[in-house]
């Protein structure tokens, strides 16, 4: 840049030259850094899609999707995602059949009730919950989770959907609860002060009032839940067990589709082979399905929001 | 406006009362009465303390930690006061309506409003329900608009229908004091001025202390007048002598526009 005391107007004039060149510049370093992100995104969907195209040479997409086996290991082998689907969607019950009430509570708790010293504690906790590698969580559903359940239940093998499905929940919780909170304490306080005003308890105000207000970041939060359950893969490939199971009884081990994906890129297959493009596909299904999630909560955020 | 007598027995009246937010002296030993069945007004610039005093009355300040109330307000006939801390706030706003600045219909249907203080107080049966709602929207000049649609949201309302249904929200409970926190601060003229027929048809049946900006508003709607400036009060009397005959020389500089 010039000295800021000449002021002859050629000077002044190359100046902003100089400016708009330095605006252009960066404009473009911004406009580079943000289509990395597309960019990751339209190359990891064009190899799903490239592979799984070869691998749906080999197997027809119907048996894909309607056949009851998954066994690539097999010397006959048979390639049905349904196996690989119910265990997904069942462990992600469970884990949301946790999350979902007990996230909603603290929530509820922390927006409505807590004193703001105890939400100074409270929260840093469930942020620490949220951070933790969730490869931990997995060892924790193993080997304490799992023996505490079959003290209970003795009939309940060493791997199960159960186990996995609870401690995930327990993993999805800060989500739930943290998105949850920032919907519920967005509420004006004239919604508030006005429910107060028609005699409400202050758990009326948060139940009958709030919540309902915030509903449409409640349920994004209970959506984003879901697509980290589906999606979730150290915890379901260390407790649930390694074989997949036609099944949805939540007492049975079973494989997810996350948790597959895992065992073949640990080398259990030869790179290649159709067994090995077989994740493909299978990560192609995880991720239309999550998707189809994020999908039904951009709607579901569009059809409830209130307008303040 | 016909006024044929003026006087009636008292609903509440503070007793030097002062209020604190933290170490901010905010009202100073107000002493106002407020007549049974009729429209007292609060006027004043603002940050005069108006709409504090209203606020006190159902202890909305309760909500905010570091208030402090001092003195009484004391209720009739039972003779209660009310800013006691050892009386209940939820019991206090029972008797009492509110309708804000700022029309706040709760996120839920336009039945579903107005049955909500029903639903607060317990009240189950259906057809006590539907009664009620359908007559605190009668009394509210809304029913006609909304009788159609009483399962749409609330928010779908027009800003003057809004204001309309939360006053609906209040009649529904039957209650014994109405406060109107500058009810038609938020409207445009036509529905200000529906508000302002409302609350004219409502003092037949409720007491009514209201918060206004509007000074012309104020000689239109009340029958009596409460000029406050700094958290004093410094002038009370029926509206026409407020606006006509004001004894404090401070009361009739705002009145006139010399300040404020």
């Amino acid at each position: 840049m010039s000295s800021m005391h000449t002021t002859t107007v050629s000077e002044r004039l190359s100046r902003k030259l100089s400016r708009n060149v330095r605006e252009r510049a960066i404009e473009l370093v911004l406009f580079l850094a943000a289509s990395v992100s597309v960019l990751t995104t339209i190359g990891i969907i064009w190899i799903l899609i490239f592979e799984s195209y070869h691998f749906f040479e080999h197997v027809p997409v119907w048996d894909f999707l309607t056949d009851t086996m998954w066994t690539p290991l097999f010397s006959t082998p048979r390639y049905g995602i349904l196996p690989l689907l119910l265990g997904t969607v069942t462990t992600s019950l469970v884990a949301l059949a946790v999350a979902v009430p007990l996230g909603t509570v603290i929530a509820i708790y922390i927006s409505e009730f807590a004193s703001p010293r105890v939400r100074e504690i409270v929260k840093p906790f469930l942020e620490l919950l949220g951070g933790v590698p969730t490869i931990v969580y997995g060892y924790f559903a193993l080997t304490v989770v799992s023996p505490v359940l079959q003290y209970f239940f003795p009939s309940l093998p060493g791997f199960s959907m159960l186990a996995a499905g609870l401690v995930m929940g327990i993993a999805i919780v800060p989500y739930i609860s943290s998105l949850s909170e920032d919907a519920m304490r967005a509420v004006p306080m004239s919604l508030r002060e006005g429910a107060y005003a028609m005699g409400s308890t202050r758990f009326q105000t948060a139940v009958r009032v709030v919540l309902p207000a915030a509903i449409s970041g409640v349920l994004s939060a209970y959506i984003l839940g879901i697509s980290r359950a589906v999606g979730e893969t150290m915890i379901v490939a260390v407790a649930a067990g390694m074989q997949p199971n036609f099944t949805m009884d939540p007492t049975q081990p079973a494989q997810t589709i996350s948790a597959y994906i895992v065992q073949v890129a640990m080398g259990d297959l030869p790179h290649g082979s159709i067994g090995y493009q077989s994740i493909f596909a299978a990560g192609l299904s995880l991720m239309l399905l999550t998707l189809f999630f994020n999908i039904m909560g951009h709607l579901i955020r569009r059809r409830y929001r209130e307008a303040y | 406006m016909a006024k044929t007598e003026l006087k009636t027995e008292l609903k509440a009246e503070t007793r030097d009362f002062n209020f604190y937010y933290g170490d901010f002296h905010a009202l100073k030993k107000v002493n106002l009465p407020v007549l049974d069945k009729r429209v007292t007004a609060l006027i004043g610039p603002s940050g005069c303390g108006k709409s504090t005093l209203l606020r006190s009355f159902n202890r909305m300040h309760d909500l905010y930690p570091g208030n402090r109330y001092e003195g009484a307000i004391v209720f009739h006939p039972d003779n209660t006061n009310i800013v006691d801390l050892k009386v209940d706030p939820i019991e206090v706003r029972m008797r009492i309506g509110m309708v804000f600045q700022k029309p706040n219909p709760f996120p839920k249907s336009i039945f579903e409003n107005v049955a909500y203080g029903l639903k607060v107080r317990g009240e189950r049966s259906r057809s006590v329900i539907e009664g009620r709602v359908e007559s605190a929207l009668r009394g509210a000049s809304l029913w006609n608009e909304v009788k159609d649609r009483l399962q749409q949201p609330a928010t779908a309302l027009s800003g003057g229908q809004q204001q309309r249904l939360c006053i609906a929200r209040c009649l529904a409970t039957d209650p014994e004091l109405l406060l109107f926190d500058e009810p038609t601060s938020a409207l445009d003229p036509i529905a200000t001025a529906n508000i302002e027929e409302l609350i004219t048809e409502l003092r037949e049946k409720v007491t009514i202390l209201i918060v206004t900006h509007n000074m012309q508003q104020a000689a239109r709607i009340s029958d009596f007048t409460a000029y406050m400036y700094v958290g004093e009060l410094v002038e009370y009397g029926v509206t026409g002598d407020i606006f006509t005959k004001p004894v404090k020389k401070e009361t009739e500089d705002y009145i006139t526009g010399r300040f404020g």
